[in-house]
């Protein structure tokens, strides 16, 4: 009978009492880290079929994210340039660059880039890119510093508690209208609370703001 | 007792270690597609502009539409006339802007123009633009006296259609973005056909 339980199976529960908070601690430290979109989709950096870069086209050259994502002031929807857009400077800059051979044959063709999209809300939330930008809300702060990125990464988590920070707090990221596409404006003497009063800015906290 | 929590805090360790140099540090680079923990209704049968449709009822799957051939719009059948066109009723260039131009159509032209014109054209018009020092050749000069005579319509008509090498930018502005940019477009010009007279006293005074 008393080889059934050896002699060291007297000391199991003690065992336990000191693994399991170890191994319960551990497991809710790593569930905090790992499973949430800060984790999860922040780093997120396609391979794009035409190495494009916005370090180059809006850093170093400094165009406008509006001449090629000119739906962004306008729609709930920042559209991706149709290739007609690249042709506009590259019918002639760098017109026989390798690098730009599926854009010519897109051109040539109709047939669209097939850009991966990066930045995806789930389809149960409703977003809107003319609301924020019309109202001196920048890129910058659900996008990070494209202007320095050769690729783009998703900069930031884009997660309920991300949209929240700013919707309870629009007088930290607010800025003038017309500075909403210069991602490296900054902040030297605005008054985001004035604005925020005199604009009448309101985000909504409500869930039907963004879930309806 | 001592041996159990040698081995236990051993392999807990290695654990750590293990997940950690496998799934790395937050805010590290990955060119996998992000995991979606509870997918429950995150992505939904639903069109999506410039995806491809997954919808049997689009040939070519592309799910963002171009009008089909022979079509009109709606909203461009309502508006053929000179505004959206820039052409009178006879085919005519129209010669002054169908919009009153105001210091706020002329304010939106400059923002408009500094956007899509300036990178070629170049911030005060002189077709200096930065795209002509990588090769973007024949960029018009916007004080050539060929474009100050110019009906206000075939500007216009310019930047809806284009020119020659120059691409169209209908899909960019609207007609009443192209008016308020013709608009500042005069005024680019006419700030180059001051006379000195025109100065005021004050001011002519500092000329040099
Ligand atoms: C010359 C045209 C051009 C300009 C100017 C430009 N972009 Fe882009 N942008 C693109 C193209 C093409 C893509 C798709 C390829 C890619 O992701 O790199 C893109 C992708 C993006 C994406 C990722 C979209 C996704 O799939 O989630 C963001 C965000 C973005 N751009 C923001 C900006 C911002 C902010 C600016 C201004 C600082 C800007 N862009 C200026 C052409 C442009
Ligand atoms: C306003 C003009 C302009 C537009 C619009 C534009 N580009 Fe460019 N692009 C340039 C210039 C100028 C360079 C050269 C920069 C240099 O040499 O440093 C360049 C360089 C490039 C290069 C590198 C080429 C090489 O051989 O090194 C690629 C790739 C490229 N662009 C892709 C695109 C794509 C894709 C689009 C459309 C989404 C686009 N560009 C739209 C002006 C433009
Ligand atoms: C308040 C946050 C916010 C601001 C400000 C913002 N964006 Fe976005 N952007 C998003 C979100 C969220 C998405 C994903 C939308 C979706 O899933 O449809 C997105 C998507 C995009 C896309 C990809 C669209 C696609 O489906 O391919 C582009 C391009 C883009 N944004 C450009 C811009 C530019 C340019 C600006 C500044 C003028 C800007 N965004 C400002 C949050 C923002
Ligand atoms: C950096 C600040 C900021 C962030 C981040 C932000 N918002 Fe907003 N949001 C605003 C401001 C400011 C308004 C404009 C309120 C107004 O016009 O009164 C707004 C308005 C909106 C509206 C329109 C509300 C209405 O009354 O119709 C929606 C929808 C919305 N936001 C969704 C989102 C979602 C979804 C996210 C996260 C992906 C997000 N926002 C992230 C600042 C932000
Ligand atoms: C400012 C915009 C905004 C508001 C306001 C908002 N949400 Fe959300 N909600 C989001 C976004 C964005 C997500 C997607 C988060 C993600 O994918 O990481 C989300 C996701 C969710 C989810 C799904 C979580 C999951 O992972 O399955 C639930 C449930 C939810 N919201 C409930 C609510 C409720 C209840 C309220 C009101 C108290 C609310 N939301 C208000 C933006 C908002
Ligand atoms: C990508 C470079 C580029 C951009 C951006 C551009 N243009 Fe041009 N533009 C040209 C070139 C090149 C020509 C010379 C066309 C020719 O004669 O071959 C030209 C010519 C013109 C002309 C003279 C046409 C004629 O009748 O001779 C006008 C007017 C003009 N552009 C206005 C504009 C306006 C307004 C915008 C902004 C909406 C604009 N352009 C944007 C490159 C550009």
């Amino acid at each position: 009978m008393s080889d059934i339980f050896p002699k060291w199976t007297n000391r199991l529960p003690l065992m336990a009492a000191v693994a399991a908070p170890i191994l319960g601690l551990t497991a809710i430290a790593g569930i905090t880290y790992y499973v949430t979109p800060k984790y999860t989709r922040v780093g997120y950096q396609p391979k794009q079929p035409v190495a494009f870069s916005h370090a180059i086209h809006a850093g170093q050259l400094n165009l406008d994210c509006r001449y090629c994502h000119n739906g962004v002031e306008s729609s709930w929807f920042s559209n991706i340039p149709s290739t007609s857009t690249c042709m506009n400077c590259h019918s002639q800059v760098k017109k026989d660059s390798d690098k730009l051979a599926l854009v010519r044959d897109s051109f040539a063709s109709g047939k669209p880039i097939e850009w991966v999209q990066i930045h995806k809300v789930p389809d149960y939330v409703y977003f809107n890119h003319s609301v924020h930008v019309n109202r001196g809300i920048s890129c910058v702060h659900c996008h990070g510093e494209i202007q320095k990125m050769d690729e783009v990464a998703h900069a930031k988590p884009l997660s309920m508690g991300f949209c929240l920070e700013c919707h309870r707090e629009p007088e930290k990221y607010i800025r003038p209208n017309d500075l909403v596409t210069k991602l490296d404006w900054k902040n030297t003497g605005f008054d985001g609370k004035k604005a925020v009063h005199d604009w009448k800015v309101q985000p909504g906290q409500s869930c039907s703001t963004c879930h309806r | 007792m001592r041996k159990f929590l040698v081995y236990f805090l051993s392999i807990w360790a290695l654990a750590v270690v293990t997940v950690v140099s496998v799934a790395g540090l937050r805010g590290g680079l990955s060119r996998k597609p992000p995991l979606e923990v509870f997918p429950d209704m995150d992505r939904q049968p639903k069109l999506r502009p410039q995806t491809t449709a997954g919808f049997a009822g689009f040939a070519d799957g592309k799910s963002s539409r171009v009008h089909p051939a022979g079509t009109v719009s709606r909203e461009s059948a309502r508006a053929l006339d000179e505004t959206a066109t820039g052409k009178k009723a006879d085919g005519a260039w129209v010669d002054a802007n169908p919009l009153s131009v105001t210091a706020e159509l002329v304010r939106r032209g400059r923002e408009r123009y500094d956007i899509y014109c300036a990178p070629c054209h170049g911030l005060a018009g002189d077709g200096n633009g930065f795209t002509t020092k990588f090769g973007m050749a024949a960029v018009a000069k916007l004080h050539d006296e060929r474009l100050i005579k110019m009906a206000d319509g075939e500007i216009f008509n310019t930047i809806t259609y284009g020119k020659n090498l120059m691409y169209p930018y209908a899909d960019k502005l609207v007609p009443n973005d192209r008016w308020a940019v013709v608009a500042y477009v005069r005024a680019l010009q006419v700030s180059r056909l001051g006379k000195k007279e025109e100065v005021p006293d004050a001011v002519r005074a500092t000329l040099k």
